[in-house]
């Protein structure tokens, strides 16, 4: 397939990403983006008909926990690393608008 | 020069018959370790000699004669947790972050009487070659000082080649980062099967490849604390460990062992220095009475391409947790919408490469091309765990030079493309994707610079690396780790 990676690309994937990139960001990622790219085109020619993924690289089983009660972290700790909290919450940005 | 290294083994048996006082060693490991840091860079914090001693009369408390590895200096890659102590994976945006728990492979060490006396030095979450990424130093190679330690594993690389005190690093590594450093500053480094060391704790990068593994100045110091490391974990849910497989190796003797070199791998490199040094190391195995095959490694290429999607594509998604709310860089949020914020938070925080990768990454993911890149490189992956099962049906080993060149000058690496530089992991790249065992061992050196050669075993056949290696090692004398 044909991959076309432009200023304009650099900037959708810098939206999905929330970067928010300067002009000279975008114009130097652009660059890089496509010739990272175009030295990667060996991808696309390996023969992969008949091929399953490896999502790891050994064969893993789902480990799942017993469904009981057991001791958390104190609510306190799990704030310690922000100076965004307020009454024992975490305080972030508006999320619904007025 | 100071007078030789105890091995960890050595200095555990002396500490145990009191024949050592291990506060003596503990003073001296916090000094060096505080020259390495003005010196070289190595660290991105360090915890001091109060808080270590404090660690240290902690375990005096207790039976300490029953561990494992009582006192043993420690430092530890600062993309992996510590109770207390900042982690900040080398990145501003975990400036200050000061977790509240251990990584498992941490916890086991302490548990044993390890004592972490500081932080290495790491590129910004993992993502470099060099170890030039790093948010607040550049660690310099002790062999040269003008040249770079490798990466992303640098710091730990740097004090490992530089330490007179018996001590183990803790590293990391998703395509070469264990290798590649320890390459570079001359030491040995050990990347285990995926999934054999809890990841619980390591601030991830790509989690189907990140390893938490093992350096140190010889095999048998790695083959002495990997043990204490390699066991199942309930907290990281792909967690194999290494308990109930079968290692028991009967005595390994180089005599008939079989070492088989890909082609492909020995054409890629660049510097006739690297492979002159190879040569002689694999002459030298031959004489032992090694069995050497050349064979063919297809798809060298194709794996680096694809180890760069599916490692960008998993990085842009773990580092979407990264806004700038819970934990890490913030600002105060009132009056932003949330998007405007995250988004601020992440371009004041992230580095070049971070922001490079995580483009790149999203770029492979997004809608239309995820089957062109993401998927295909999943099961490009299948086809190159294929082509090494098959040469490792015949041969007990796959061995070829760690890195194409030796270490290079940092200004140099500054000037180098993006693309350049990840075609620098050719060689590091494909067991990292497969997930194999492997490690990096030192063969020899050039013009006073260390090279490096990879030993790649099958799916957990870690023991077997580790032992054969040793062996190796002591058939080889010291003279070729070059004395700093």
């Amino acid at each position: 397939m044909k991959i076309e990676v432009d200023e304009n690309t650099v900037k959708k994937v810098a939206f999905l990403a929330r970067l928010k990139l300067s002009d000279e960001e975008i114009r130097k990622y652009a660059e890089d983006l496509k010739s990272i790219l175009e030295s990667f085109h060996t991808l696309q020619q390996v023969n992969v008909d008949d091929v399953d993924p490896s999502f790891q690289p050994v064969p893993i089983k789902n480990v799942t926990r017993d469904d009981e009660e057991r001791e958390s972290i104190p609510q306190e700790v799990a704030l310690s690393n922000t100076s965004n909290k307020e009454d024992g919450y975490f305080k972030g940005p508006k999320i619904i608008e007025k | 020069m100071a007078e030789k290294c105890k091995s960890v083994r050595e200095f555990v048996s002396e500490v145990k018959a009191e024949n050592i006082d291990p506060l003596d060693i503990l003073e001296k490991a916090v000094k060096e370790c505080e020259k390495a840091n003005q010196d070289h860079e190595a660290f991105i914090t360090l915890r001091g000699s109060e808080d270590t001693i404090r660690d240290a009369e902690q375990i005096f408390s207790g039976s300490w004669k029953n561990l494992e590895v009582p006192f043993l200096p420690l430092t530890v890659k600062d993309n992996i947790c510590t109770e207390g102590v900042r982690t900040t994976a080398g990145s501003k945006i975990l400036e200050n972050y000061v977790p509240f728990f251990d990584a498992t492979a941490v916890r086991l060490l302490k548990n044993e009487g390890a004592i972490v006396i500081g932080k290495t030095a790491t590129d910004e979450f993992g993502f470099g070659t060099f170890c030039t990424n790093c948010a607040f130093c550049t660690p310099k190679n002790p062999h040269d000082p003008k040249r770079v330690c490798g990466g992303s594993s640098g710091g730990a690389a740097c004090i490992t080649a530089l330490a007179t005190f018996p001590h183990v690093a803790l590293a990391e590594s998703t395509g070469g980062s264990i290798s590649c450093p320890s390459s570079f500053c001359g030491v040995v480094g050990f990347t285990p099967t995926y999934g054999v060391v809890s990841r619980y704790g390591l601030i991830d990068y790509a989690n189907s490849l990140d390893k938490i593994g093992l350096m140190g100045k010889s095999v048998d110091d790695v083959a002495f604390v990997f043990p204490l490391i390699a066991k199942k974990d309930p907290k990281d849910s792909t967690s194999v460990g290494l308990e109930n497989r079968k290692n028991a190796i009967p005595k390994p003797s180089i005599k008939n062992m079989k070492f088989a070199i890909p082609t492909e791998c020995l054409d890629a490199i660049k510097d006739e220095k690297v492979l002159n040094v190879f040569y002689k190391f694999v002459s030298e195995l031959e004489s032992e009475g090694a069995k050497i095959m050349r064979v063919s490694l297809p798809l060298i290429a194709e794996a680096l391409a694809a180890y760069y999607i599916i490692a960008t594509a998993e990085a842009s998604t773990n580092l979407a947790k990264f806004c700038g709310m819970r934990y890490g860089y913030s600002e105060n949020p009132e009056g932003k919408h949330f998007d405007e914020y995250f988004s601020e938070i992440r371009s004041k925080a992230f580095g070049e490469e971070a922001k490079r990768r995580i483009l790149l990454g999203t770029f492979a993911r997004m809608a239309g091309y995820r089957d062109a890149f993401y998927l295909r490189a999943m099961k490009v992956r299948t086809l190159v765990i294929k082509s090494f099962k098959k040469i490792l049906k015949d041969a007990d080993f796959i061995l070829y030079p760690t890195m194409p060149v030796r270490p290079p000058e940092i200004q140099s690496v500054r000037d180098m493309k993006p693309s350049e530089i990840y075609a620098m992991d050719v060689l590091t790249v494909p067991p990292n994707l497969a997930g194999l065992p492997h490690i990096s061992i030192p063969a020899g050196n050039a013009d006073n610079l260390p090279v490096g050669v990879q030993i790649i075993g099958d799916h957990f056949d870690d023991m077997k690396v580790l032992k054969a290696s040793n062996e190796i090692e002591k058939m080889f004398s010291e003279d070729i780790v070059i004395r700093i």
